[in-house]
């Protein structure tokens, strides 16, 4: 094109669109984050406060809102209080668990071996599953007549035999007995959760730079003061992470605990999640049922707090 | 103090010879610097003797004993890494303290020794502060502090000066050396600056592709260089080599002068220089160009300091000269430097 005679004014180029006004872009990017969220987020949050309010039933959904009564009675029901301490106990052991066993398999990983594809790939293995397939081969073979650890503890002489070591019965019944039933529990759900720890604990440790532990070497630090001293502080923020996450987590998921025992025996595994599902959706009771599952909203909710300020204080190091 | 000893040591990483048969000794207190290009092995070397890498093959002495299979704690060194490697999770005086309280020491002595430390090294008013909170020197300080808090008997440094910007690096190295005749504590030191080396070491050690070239005193290596590679490693730019016949003849740029110069310097040989290219660098010019005709490296560079003020053009020809005492000669074959000179 040619410059016409007014100096110094540009020829008008293509129009500014939507492009060019960064507030209009980021609202229009933003949109479908939002709408999301208050759709399915929002919207049920909103509706279970109300039912937790209500006297709503399946059978008579009219909103009649009679305050706190819900909380009261369920904090009168007996199976709502060992609900409650199954939670905690379920989510806290299970979680220490699968931060020791990840720092474990994640500093194995990171070593070189013959075979660590393998080793690596065998771990992931879990994650690839859809969990409640994953947990249905638990049921079998933690199953009480057919389960092949009994075949082995009896093959061993550890079971099935006068005198033996876990007893003469010939199982152990694993899903029937409530201390076992509890601990099956937990293990299966150890083993769903251990590949996304391994992968998160992993990411901590790759990001300590060699440097620091050969300085430490250098130093006079023995291995064991290493660890304590250089890579759990450095790698405490990620642990952290890795440890509220699964805890919430687990506070909110029944998949393993309806698939196994759905509660039983005599409510020995029962968590809130199952409760809520059993008294709400299976019992009809869409009030108490909305009760329960908010009653530990605070605490998941702080949780989820002090989860957002570890991941900035791990950008910070 | 103490002497090390380094006999026959190699290191293969798969088909790789980074280390290749090296032997080596430091004199006690000694500065020794490990010089040359990036991949010779001067750091690897380092790391050997530091017990952070396990030889291939030969043995390591510190103070006339054994200690090639020692883990590092058991050889009390202290190394300064390129990185410092300061422990960021902790204070300046956690960081210091830390090779103290490995080694059990009483948190008393902890707290004396980690002030003269920090003392020597001018950083008593960074104890509290993290590693981020600190530039670049400060941190070189308290890496510097943290490996002479336990008075080491030998003292590794993997070019700690090379993240240091240029001004710092120049008043860091004049402290790093009278801080080091000060404690006298033998001192290996690694670098591929060459600027460092001759500021820096006693004796300089110049490796390439796993090997040592040549081990002298700063004016030894400099104007004696065992081989080519030595005398084109040192010196910016570098020493021209002439090709002629078998021999090759080299002299320093700063010796290649306008032969108008050169009157009073007796026995000088003087060549037609073509000037093809010319550098200002205000305290010096540098002056490139040919000379000769049938030789075949014909390419050379001529050094002049500032106070030199003759008017050279490029394109045009001067007749330059060198004394012939500022010769040095070198088999063509296999680089060494030789007596004999071309016929």
């Amino acid at each position: 094109m040619r410059m016409n005679g007014k100096a110094g004014i540009a020829e008008p180029g293509p129009k500014p669109g939507i492009q060019d006004h960064s507030g209009q872009l980021a609202l229009f990017m933003i949109a479908p984050a939002i709408l999301y969220i208050a759709a399915l987020i929002g919207f049920s949050f909103v509706m279970a406060i109300l039912y937790s309010l209500s006297d709503v039933t399946t059978g008579d959904p009219t909103l009649r809102i009679v305050g706190l009564q819900n909380f009261s009675a369920i904090l009168d029901n007996s199976v709502f209080r060992l609900a409650l301490k199954n939670t905690f106990f379920f989510a806290f052991s299970s979680q220490i668990l699968v931060i020791i066993l990840s720092r474990i398999v994640a500093t194995a990983l990171m070593k070189e071996f013959r075979g660590k594809w393998l080793a690596r790939f065998l771990i992931m293995l879990p994650w690839t599953a859809p969990i409640s397939l994953g947990t249905i081969g638990w049921l079998w073979m933690l199953d009480s007549i057919f389960s092949p650890f009994d075949w082995i503890l009896r093959y061993v002489g550890l079971l099935g035999s006068p005198g033996a070591l876990l007893g003469p019965m010939q199982n152990l019944y694993w899903l029937g007995v409530p201390g076992l039933a509890m601990a099956s529990v937990i293990m299966v759900h150890v083993w769903r959760l251990l590949p996304l720890a391994t992968v998160i604990q992993l990411a901590g440790l790759s990001s300590i730079p060699r440097d620091l532990l050969e300085a430490a070497e250098v130093d006079g630090a023995s291995p064991w003061r290493r660890t304590l001293e250089i890579t759990i502080p450095l790698t405490l923020p990620i642990i952290s992470i890795a440890f509220l996450f699964g805890l919430v987590f687990t506070f909110t998921d029944m998949t393993v605990v309806y698939v196994m025992t759905r509660g039983g025996p005599v409510h020995s595994t029962q968590v809130l999640s199952t409760w809520t599902f059993f008294k709400g959706i299976e019992g009809g009771d869409l009030a108490q049922g909305a009760a329960i599952s908010l009653f530990l909203f605070p605490v998941l909710a702080g949780i989820a707090i002090l989860m957002l300020r570890m991941v900035r204080k791990s950008e910070v190091v | 103090m103490a002497r090390v000893e380094i006999r026959g040591i190699s290191k293969l990483f798969g088909e790789v010879r980074a280390v290749d048969h090296v032997d080596l000794e430091t004199a006690e207190g000694e500065f020794l610097v490990l010089l040359g290009p990036s991949g010779c092995g001067k750091t690897t070397l380092l790391r050997m003797i530091a017990g952070i890498e396990e030889p291939t093959g030969g043995d390591i002495l510190i103070e006339e004993q054994v200690v090639t299979h020692l883990p590092p704690r058991m050889r009390n060194i202290a190394m300064v890494f390129q990185s410092y490697a300061l422990y960021p999770h902790m204070t300046v005086y956690r960081n210091i303290a830390f090779p103290l309280r490995t080694r059990g020491v009483d948190k008393g002595t902890i707290r004396e020794k980690v002030e003269w430390a920090a003392g020597m090294f001018g950083i008593e008013r960074l104890l509290d502060r993290k590693p981020r909170e600190l530039s670049g020197g400060e941190r070189q300080r308290v890496a510097l502090a943290r490996a002479m808090v336990r008075e080491p008997s030998v003292f590794l440094l993997d070019e700690p000066l090379s993240n240091l910007d240029a001004i710092l690096r120049a008043s860091a190295r004049e402290e790093l050396r009278q801080f080091q005749k000060r404690v006298g504590v033998t001192t290996i030191y690694v670098t591929h600056d060459q600027v460092e080396a001759m500021g820096l070491g006693d004796r300089i050690v110049v490796m390439s592709k796993g090997s040592i070239r040549q081990v002298g005193t700063p004016m030894e290596i400099y104007h004696w260089p065992a081989d080519t590679f030595v005398a084109t490693f040192l010196g910016s730019p570098p020493m021209n080599l002439l090709g002629e016949d078998d021999i090759l003849t080299g002299f320093r740029p700063e010796t290649f002068l306008p032969a108008e110069l050169m009157t009073g310097d007796g026995d000088v040989v003087t060549y037609p220089f073509e000037v093809t290219w010319m550098e200002y660098l205000g305290a010096e010019r540098l002056v490139y160009g040919n000379v000769g005709e049938k030789s075949h490296a014909r390419h050379v560079v001529s050094r002049l300091p500032g106070s030199v003020s003759l008017p050279i053009e490029t394109g045009r020809t001067y007749p330059f000269a060198v004394s012939r005492r500022d010769f040095r000669f070198f088999d063509r074959e296999n680089g060494l430097r030789t007596d004999r000179s071309p016929a």
